[in-house]
């Protein structure tokens, strides 16, 4: 850190699982002196998918270009975008967390989240997960207060027609 | 969230907080400070200035706004002391007021639970982490040197816990319940 010139840069990475992606990726970043900052990476059904911000002393398209060696044998997908600075987006509520689970059909997670859209609220993390016939989401949402009681009669309704379950709970931390 | 159905109020035997005088507001120190993750020695609970420390704590315990609890390493003195007060935090079942505690460990811990943790040492995250519900601690009083046993449950259990990690040199951080059990904090008090 501490490049004046350093641009931000946001890394996907996805193919099919096996050991040694992260450190690959991690190694060849840090050659370059890149430096990752916030990501996620985590296995979806036998795909290994990363996606990360990394601050880089060269643009996009040159540390496209030196992990290009990476994607050599097909296998893995990457790509290298520039991104803003970080820019907060926080609305000024409050942590909660939603699950939702039941039979899988088409358009739980668009129908669920638009709810939560149309009510002010934004997620901020959210895991899917299809296991045989059953379907989960969690998510993190933040939302504005006075919004969680009418939402979760809003949810509790969309649920009924999708024939899912929902649960709507404060996810605040108690500061120890 | 369901309030506790009633509140324990129980006393330390021979402590008294008076006693202590008054003490400092310290600066608090944040991670990646190197004194949050080293063990603190153990200390002599009647030398005086453990006494001040022990104070200085529940003075700065008692300025930072919704602070229930405050460990040496949190004012940069590595040392196994710290101060707690969960008198008013609504998921209190039993509490011991505000009491300071040395070289304190847990010599029992049951009915474990999950729960969402943040620390004034971690400003900016939150974590999800496994704690006892009901625990027994050992340890000593400051000024007296007393040694004490105290058996309590919920939130008291769960600020022990966390109290006593602290003096060991952890973080919530290192106790996660999983990769993605760390969250970016919104809310501060």
């Amino acid at each position: 850190m501490g490049n004046s010139s350093a641009v931000e840069l946001a890394v996907t990475v996805i193919g099919p699982d096996r050991t040694g992606i992260v450190a690959d990726v991690a190694e060849a970043l840090a050659k370059l002196g890149a430096n990752l900052t916030d990501s996620t990476m985590t296995r979806l059904r036998g795909h290994f998918a990363m996606t990360l911000i990394c601050t880089a002393p060269a643009p996009a398209e040159q540390v496209e270009a030196a992990l290009r060696h990476l994607s050599a044998d097909g296998q893995l997908l990457v790509t290298v975008r520039d991104v803003g600075p970080d820019e907060s987006t926080a609305n000024g509520g409050l942590p909660y967390l939603l699950s939702v689970h039941g039979a899988d059909r088409l358009g739980i997670v668009a129908a669920v989240t638009r709810v939560v859209s149309d009510a002010g609220g934004n997620v901020t993390d959210l895991s899917t997960r299809l296991v045989g016939p059953l379907y989960l989401l969690v998510a993190e949402v933040d939302l504005p207060v006075g919004v969680p009681g009418p939402l979760t009669e809003r949810l509790a309704q969309v649920a009924d027609e999708l024939g899912v379950e929902v649960n709507l709970r404060p996810a605040g931390a108690d500061v120890l | 969230m369901s309030e506790p159905d009633e509140r324990v109020s129980a006393a330390i035997e021979g402590w008294d907080l008076a006693s202590l005088g008054e003490g400092r507001v310290l600066p608090v120190v944040t991670a990646p400070a190197p004194v949050l993750s080293r063990p603190g020695p153990q200390v002599d609970p009647t030398s005086p200035e453990i006494v001040a420390l022990a104070a200085d704590l529940v003075a700065t315990m008692r300025v930072s706004p919704g602070c229930v609890g405050l460990a040496a390493p949190q004012v940069g003195v590595s040392a196994q002391l710290f101060a707690l007060d969960v008198t008013t935090h609504p998921k209190t079942v039993t509490t011991h007021g505000v009491f300071v505690l040395a070289n304190a460990v847990i010599v029992e811990a049951s009915r474990w639970r999950p729960g969402r943790e943040g620390c004034m040492s971690v400003p900016d995250l939150t974590g999800d982490v496994k704690r006892a519900g009901r625990i027994v601690v050992a340890g000593e009083l400051p000024g007296t040197g007393r040694k004490v046993t105290i058996t309590t449950d919920a939130f008291e259990a769960r600020a022990l816990q966390h109290e006593i990690d602290h003096c060991n040199g952890l973080l919530f951080l290192d106790k996660v319940s999983g990769a993605h059990a760390i969250y970016q904090r919104k809310t501060y008090l």
